[in-house]
């Protein structure tokens, strides 16, 4: 029986942190980073976890300290945000490109400046190149499965690589919303018990990471690298597949809303898709066939599959909370388009820059959207490709 | 889709508009509803103005955005009807109830031009009388729930004072005068 | 002389062969390199005058002084960068320091 409750996002994060019980938690345990180590050291502090907790003195460090622990063969999680983040940079690589498998909660916040400490996607999209798998949530709920099944995905044998579990700062994190946490005892079965790969701490078969990697070599480590994200892929969905075993809640690479005979659609990410939701179902009312695409992996990035379910639709719009200042959208814009040139050609695509630096993104704007697809899918003429939504103009 | 109520808060940065929000989306949810309780997150400092949001429904709620059409306003600080716009979208049939000694007609001036409902009650003396000390949060959530009707007031009685043992777990002594407040406050709403 | 090793990865190893990360799964595996032409200053050992003190063995950088039955035998080439460490230490003159060639 599932365990019916009211959290926050970073309380749910904690406490499937407390049902994982990680060998080690490095963390910088106040601002910039979130609630979810202060929740979780209380945790260390009643002796309901074993937990190794490893305060540091900046993000850099505890990115730092969370390799350190992960190569010495201890299952290892952290949490940040925002700066924090951007402090953790040159170590993100370290950790993917080493294949340590550590599971980071990114609680997404705008990157300063101006100085800002509300909702926007900068923080993770920034970092979407670094190696590590991206997971993205909806709801307090979706961080909660999320993290427990990041745990599978990192440590496969197939993928090791490190996995972020991102939902968005304060929408998701501080509100207070319904839950159906699992029982401590299944998520201990179902994560497992951690059985690292080679390691350092193992006297009986020593072994050297992190050497100096010559271009004579380099370039086949990189190669390698990028066959365990595909890897991920297949791991992804299986480890979905046994979660829905367990929990009933379905999960893929993407979340396909009232798709089956939609001819308009939108693509967002996190808290967002369900205030769009709401607005789907409202022109569903109206007789209008609208649909939704939540990503839920951004990478690995679902190609072939996010393209085929926009082909057939008139017109797509891709909504970024992130500016990328490429002139030509946001990073999702970039990387769905690219899709839709394989899989989708005659769809019509669109990207609204939206809701950077916490503002606020209501369903009325989100039905302005809607509205633009709908003219676009009558007349086959698109006016303006980028687009920014709720800015005084 | 079935009914959902949309709630906003507006006080005063330590006067607990925040966990008030909280605490009534908890007693909602004991009584099997879905719920969201949440601040609007902004500087945070003492006395200065702040928002929170709750949204109760029958069904799963998936909007995540600000409250912008509330069905009820609750001004945990009467001063804030003359600096901020606590009726901003408050929809028509709704209700708004304020921290005010006052009669719920004498208040009506202040709100230049609304013509819906208007409840009181006078959380400062109940809670100076019940814990010696201004809090109004709790006053403010029982006349909420009173006024709303939204859940069974033997319930949410219960849920409270649950609430009250899991919060107040190191200070025993507050519960009994945080309950007589709230049950007090049930008494004494005024325009009902 | 190679000990048997784990991997023995080249230049014509595919990206397929080789381990995650570039980790490197034997201990002690910089022996298997040849580095001694890095030289261009060469130690000569001078057995006559050497008192096995054994001073000049902890301070080699590498493992360019191998010891066998507690005494020490002639550099090892293969691995000595003739850095002249051994040349300073030792207290009896016994290791001369030459050009290369």
């Amino acid at each position: 029986m599932a365990i019916k409750d009211k959290l926050s996002g970073n309380e749910a994060v904690a406490i499937a942190m407390r049902q994982i019980d990680p060998d080690v938690v490095a963390a910088f345990p106040i601002t910039p980073s979130t609630e979810v180590p202060q929740y979780f050291s209380q945790f260390v502090a009643n002796g309901q976890v074993h937990t190794e907790f490893v305060a540091v003195e900046s993000e850099h460090s505890a990115m730092s300290a969370c390799i350190g622990a992960e190569a010495a063969g201890a299952r290892t999680m952290t949490a940040t945000s925002s700066q924090g983040l951007a402090l953790m940079w040159e170590m993100l690589y370290i950790a993917a490109s080493l294949h340590l498998p550590i599971v980071m909660s990114v609680i997404n916040r705008a990157l300063s400046g101006p100085i800002n400490i509300h909702n926007d996607h900068s923080d993770s999209m920034g970092a979407r190149d670094s190696g590590w798998i991206q997971l993205y949530c909806e709801d307090n709920q979706e961080a909660y499965d999320n993290l427990i099944q990041a745990v599978r995905i990192a440590e496969h044998k197939d993928v090791q690589l490190p996995v972020m579990v991102c939902f968005d700062g304060f929408i998701t994190s501080h509100a207070v919303e319904n839950i159906e946490l699992i029982e401590d005892e299944k998520v201990k079965a179902f994560v497992g018990e951690y059985k690292p790969g080679y390691h350092l701490l193992n006297k009986d078969n020593p072994i050297a990471l992190g050497p100096l990697d010559m271009p004579a070599f380099y370039f086949e480590h990189k190669r390698a690298q990028a066959e365990c994200m595909q890897n991920a892929k297949k791991v992804i969905m299986e480890v979905a597949q046994e979660f829905e075993k367990l929990t009933g809640r379905k999960y893929g690479f993407f979340e396909e809303y009232r798709m089956d005979d939609a001819e308009v659609a939108v693509v967002v990410l996190n808290s967002t898709a369900g205030t769009a939701k709401t607005v789907v179902n409202e022109l569903r009312d109206q007789g209008i066939k609208a649909g939704l695409i939540k990503p839920r992996v951004f990478r690995p990035f679902p190609f072939e599959e996010i393209g085929k379910a926009l082909s057939g639709l008139k017109a797509v719009a891709v909504m970024d909370k992130a500016e990328s200042f490429s002139t030509a959208g946001g990073p999702l814009f970039a990387e769905i388009r690219s899709a839709m040139f394989d899989y989708a050609k005659d769809t019509k695509a669109i990207n609204y820059i939206y809701g950077l630096g916490g503002r606020d993104v209501r369903a009325d704007e989100i039905k302005l959207v809607y509205q633009d697809l709908i003219d676009i899918a009558r007349t086959g003429q698109v006016k303006s490709t980028f687009n920014y939504l709720g800015i005084r103009e | 889709m079935g009914k959902m109520v949309e709630i906003r808060w507006h006080g005063r940065g330590g006067q607990g508009a925040k966990t008030a929000s909280l605490l009534l989306a908890e007693a909602a949810f004991d009584t099997g509803k879905f719920i969201q309780g949440f601040p609007e997150y902004g500087p945070e400092r003492m006395g200065a103005p702040i928002t929170a949001y709750n949204r109760i429904s029958d069904e799963k709620i998936t909007i995540h955005s600000n409250i912008y059409e509330p069905d009820y306003v609750v001004v945990v600080d009467e001063t804030l009807i003359t600096s901020v716009d606590v009726l901003a979208g408050l929809k028509e049939g709704g209700a708004v109830v304020i921290n005010s000694p006052k009669d719920p007609e004498e208040l009506r001036p202040l709100l230049k031009g609304y013509e819906g409902k208007i409840y009181t009650v006078d959380a400062r003396t109940i809670s100076v009388e019940e814990l010696g000390r201004y809090f109004p949060n709790v006053p403010m959530l029982g006349a909420i729930v009173k006024v709303t009707n939204l859940m069974d007031e033997d319930i949410f009685v219960d849920a409270m004072e649950k609430s009250f043992h899991h919060k107040f777990a190191t200070k025993p002594q507050v519960i009994e005068g945080n309950m007589r407040a709230l049950k007090r406050a049930m008494q004494e709403v005024k325009g009902l | 002389m190679n000990k048997e090793r784990k991997m023995n990865i080249t230049e014509e190893n595919t990206w397929k062969e080789m381990p995650k990360g570039g980790c490197i799964l034997d201990a002690g595996n910089a022996e298997d390199f040849r580095t001694g032409d890095w030289r261009s200053m060469k130690p000569v050992w001078l057995e006559e005058k050497c008192k096995q003190c054994m001073l000049c063995w902890p301070v080699c950088p590498d493992t360019a002084i191998p010891v066998e039955n507690g005494k020490r035998k002639d550099f090892d080439f293969d691995h000595c960068k003739g850095c002249g460490i051994c040349v300073e230490v030792c207290p009896f003159k016994a290791i001369d320091f030459v050009e290369e060639g």
